[in-house]
C-alpha cells in the first residue's frame, strides 16, 4: 500500500532545531520575520477570541427562540430590524436569526471540534509513534502497517464510513476525525523519533541507566516537537474543514450544534433564490479561519526546517 | 517480477479481507442488523424470517463467512428504497462518478503542469509568487463552499452554466457519458472544475519542485552545452523527468478524487454513486451503504495495486528493495 501524498508532511525533515542560545527567542524572532505569518497569527487569535467569548460578543443569542422574530427572516446585510433596535450587519437567515451572531456561535463549535480532535489524535498518534520507534521490531512493523493501510484510504471516506455507522453527534464527529488523523501524527513522530534515537544523547541517557519512560518523555519527545508543531497546525485546519464538509453533507453535527458547515448548508436552499448572504458569510468565516491557520503553519514549517536554515 | 506481483496481489487480498471484516463488524454487529435490514413496517413473522435467513442465531464468525460467500456471488443485498440489488444500483451510477473524476484529473494536469513549470523556471518572479499564493488558497478553500459560490456566480447571477444534473448523455460503448454533447459538457464543467481545485494546487507544487530540482542537474547543463534550444531542453528533456513523480501522485490521487466526488456530487446534484451514498445514509438504506463501501474499497485496492506495479516498472529501485 502506498499512502497518499500529504502536502503538510512533504517538507517535514526529521531533524530538530540546531541548538541556539535561547531556542524560544530565536524561534520568535524567526517567526516575526514574515509579516504575512504574523498577520495570520493575529487573525487566527481573533477568531479564537471570538469563539471563546461568543456569548458576550454576539448582538443576539441566535438560539434563544424568544429573541427571534420570523418577520426579520432573510433580511439582507445592513438592515435594521422591525423595531429599529438592532442592525443585522450580515443579514439574517430564514428564521430571522442574526447571521453575525450565528457565525460567532458557529465558530465556537467548529474550532472546538477541530482543536479537540487534533489534540486527542496528537495524544494517541504521538504515543503510538513514540512507542513504535522506541520498541522497534515487530511492534514497529505492526503499527506502521496499520498506519500505511489507513493512510491509503482518503480521510473523508473513513469519516463517512464511521459516521454512517455511528450516527450524528459532536462526540461521534470527534471520534471520526481522530480515527482519520491519528495516523499522520504517528508517522511523523515515529520518523523523527527514529532519527533521534540513534543520536549520542540517547545513548548517553542509556549509559546513565535512566528509565525507559524518562528517556522517552524527557529526552526523546522534546526533540521530536518541531515537526509535530507543524503537523498540528496543518491538521487543525484540515479537521475544521473536514468537519464543515461532513456537517454540510448532513452527516456530521446534528442541527442542535450549528457549526459553520451547517450554517452554510442551511443557506444552500435559499441561494438559488438569490439570498446569497446566508451561505456566503459563514463560508468567509470558515475560509479566514482555515487560511490563517495554514499560513501560520506554512511559515512554521519554513522556520523549523533545518534544511532551509540560513 | 512474477514474485513481486504475486506478493503484492496476496497483500491486496489480505487488505480486502481486513476491510470487509471491518465493514461487516461496523454495520452488522454494532447496530442491530434486523433493525438495519428489515424495513420499519415489517411484522413479527417477517422479522423472524429475516433473522433465520441471515443466520443471526449463528456465531459471529459463521455469519461473517456467510456474508463473504454472498459478496463473492455478487449479492450485496437489496435496497429498501429502490427494491433492486444494491450492487446494480451502484454500478449504474459509477460511470457518472468516474466521468467527473477523470475530467477533474485531466483538468488538474492541463492547468497544473504549465503553471508549475512557469513557477519553477523563475521562482522569484512576481507571477511565480502569485501562482504559489493562489495554490495555498487552493488547498485552504473548502471545496463545498467554492462549489456553492461557483453555482451562485455562474448559474444564479450570470446564468451561463446549469447548476445541477448531468444534461444530455450519449451512449459510448453502452455507457452513458456527458462529455460528448454540448449540453452535457456545460453540465460537466462546474463540477469538474470544483473537484479539480485541490488537485491543481498539488500538481502545481509537485511540478514546481521537480522543475527546480531538475534545472540544476548535469544533464540539463549537458543538453545546453550540446547546443539544444531552450524550448527543447525544457519541453523534451526536463518535462520527461518531471512527469514520472507527477503521474504517480496523480494516479494515487484518483482514488481520493473519487472519494471527494461525494461532496461535489451532492452540491451539483450529479447523479453519481457518491450522491447515492449520501441519499442512502439519509434514508437508512443500509445495504447500499455497505455495498458502496465494499466497492470503493475494492476500487482503492485495485488503484493502489496498479500504481504500485506501474511504479516498480518505471523505477527499478523499488523492485530491488522489495527483493531484499
Amino acid at each position: 500500500m502506498t499512502p497518499p501524498l500529504d502536502i503538510a508532511t512533504v517538507a517535514i525533515v526529521d531533524e530538530p532545531l540546531p541548538p541556539p542560545q535561547t531556542p524560544f527567542r530565536r524561534f520568535v524572532s524567526d517567526f516575526m520575520e514574515s509579516p504575512l505569518a504574523v498577520a495570520s497569527l493575529i487573525v487566527f487569535s481573533i477568531t479564537v477570541l471570538i469563539a471563546v467569548f461568543a456569548p458576550w460578543l454576539s448582538p443576539q443569542n441566535p438560539y434563544d427562540l424568544m429573541q427571534l422574530d420570523i418577520m426579520n427572516g432573510k433580511v439582507p446585510p445592513g438592515t435594521e430590524d422591525i423595531e429599529g433596535v438592532m442592525v443585522f450587519w450580515l443579514g439574517t437567515d430564514d428564521q430571522g436569526r442574526d447571521l453575525l451572531s450565528g457565525i460567532f456561535y458557529g465558530l465556537r463549535i467548529s474550532l472546538f471540534v477541530g482543536v479537540a480532535s487534533a489534540f486527542i489524535s496528537l495524544l494517541i498518534g504521538g504515543a503510538a509513534g513514540l512507542f513504535s520507534a522506541y520498541m522497534g521490531g515487530r511492534w514497529d512493523v505492526f503499527l506502521m502497517r496499520i498506519v500505511d493501510l489507513q493512510l491509503s484510504f482518503p480521510a473523508i471516506l473513513i469519516a463517512l464510513i464511521l459516521l454512517a455507522v455511528l450516527g450524528q453527534g459532536i462526540d461521534k464527529v470527534i471520534i471520526a476525525l481522530v480515527v482519520t488523523q491519528w495516523a499522520y501524527y504517528a508517522r511523523t513522530v515515529r520518523g523523527s523519533a527514529l532519527v533521534e534515537r540513534g543520536k549520542e544523547y540517547i545513548e548517553a541517557a542509556h549509559c546513565l541507566a535512566l528509565g525507559t519512560r524518562r528517556i522517552i518523555f524527557y529526552h526523546l519527545l522534546p526533540n521530536c516537537l518541531p515537526p509535530l508543531i507543524v503537523i498540528v497546525t496543518m491538521r487543525v485546519a484540515y479537521a475544521v474543514m473536514l468537519e464543515a464538509t461532513l456537517s454540510f453533507l448532513g452527516i456530521g453535527l446534528p442541527i442542535t450544534e450549528p457549526s459553520l458547515g451547517l450554517l452554510i448548508a442551511n443557506g444552500f436552499e435559499y441561494m438559488l433564490s438569490g439570498y446569497y448572504w446566508i451561505s456566503f458569510f459563514p463560508g468567509v468565516a470558515l475560509l479566514i479561519t482555515i487560511v490563517s491557520i495554514n499560513l501560520v503553519g506554512d511559515h512554521l514549517r519554513d522556520i523549523l526546517n533545518p534544511r532551509l536554515q540560513r | 517480477m512474477t514474485v513481486f506481483l504475486i506478493r503484492r496481489f496476496s497483500q491486496s487480498l489480505a487488505v480486502l479481507l481486513v476491510m470487509s471484516l471491518l465493514v461487516f463488524v461496523g454495520v452488522y454487529a454494532i447496530g442491530d442488523p434486523v433493525e438495519l435490514l428489515v424495513s420499519a413496517e415489517a411484522d413479527q413473522f417477517e422479522r423472524a424470517r429475516v433473522i433465520a435467513d441471515l443466520g443471526l442465531d449463528k456465531p459471529l464468525w459463521e455469519q461473517y463467512g456467510y456474508f463473504l460467500l454472498q459478496s463473492f456471488k455478487g449479492d450485496l443485498g437489496t435496497s429498501f428504497v429502490f427494491n433492486q440489488p444494491a450492487l446494480l444500483l451502484i454500478l449504474e451510477r459509477m460511470p457518472a462518478t468516474l466521468e467527473i473524476a477523470f475530467a477533474a484529473v485531466i483538468l488538474s494536469i492541463v492547468i497544473g503542469i504549465p503553471l508549475g513549470m512557469i513557477a519553477g523556471l523563475r521562482p522569484h518572479a512576481w507571477y511565480s509568487r502569485t501562482i504559489m499564493s493562489v495554490s495555498i488558497l487552493g488547498f485552504s478553500l473548502p471545496t463545498f463552499w467554492v462549489g456553492l459560490m461557483m453555482i451562485m456566480v455562474f448559474a444564479v447571477i450570470l446564468g451561463w452554466l446549469p447548476a445541477s444534473g448531468r444534461g444530455d448523455t450519449v451512449d459510448l460503448f453502452g455507457v452513458p457519458v456527458s462529455f460528448l454533447t454540448w449540453d452535457g459538457l456545460t453540465h460537466l464543467l462546474l463540477p469538474a472544475v470544483n473537484l479539480a481545485l485541490f488537485k491543481v494546487s498539488l500538481v502545481i507544487r509537485l511540478t514546481r519542485a521537480g522543475m527546480r530540482e531538475n534545472m540544476l542537474m548535469d544533464y540539463v547543463k549537458f543538453a545546453y552545452a550540446k547546443g539544444l534550444s531552450h524550448a527543447r531542453v525544457i519541453f523534451v528533456h526536463v518535462l520527461k523527468n518531471i512527469l514520472v513523480p507527477v503521474v504517480t501522485v496523480v494516479g494515487l490521487e484518483l482514488g481520493n478524487v473519487i472519494a471527494f466526488a461525494v461532496v461535489t456530487e451532492s452540491i451539483f446534484a450529479w447523479p453519481g454513486m457518491g450522491k447515492l451514498l449520501i441519499d442512502s445514509i439519509y434514508r437508512l438504506d443500509r445495504p447500499i451503504v455497505v455495498a458502496y463501501l465494499l466497492i470503493t474499497v475494492v476500487m482503492f485496492i485495485v488503484i493502489n495495486f496498479i500504481v504500485d506495479v506501474l511504479y516498480s516498472v518505471l523505477d527499478p529501485r523499488v523492485r530491488l528493495e522489495s527483493k531484499s
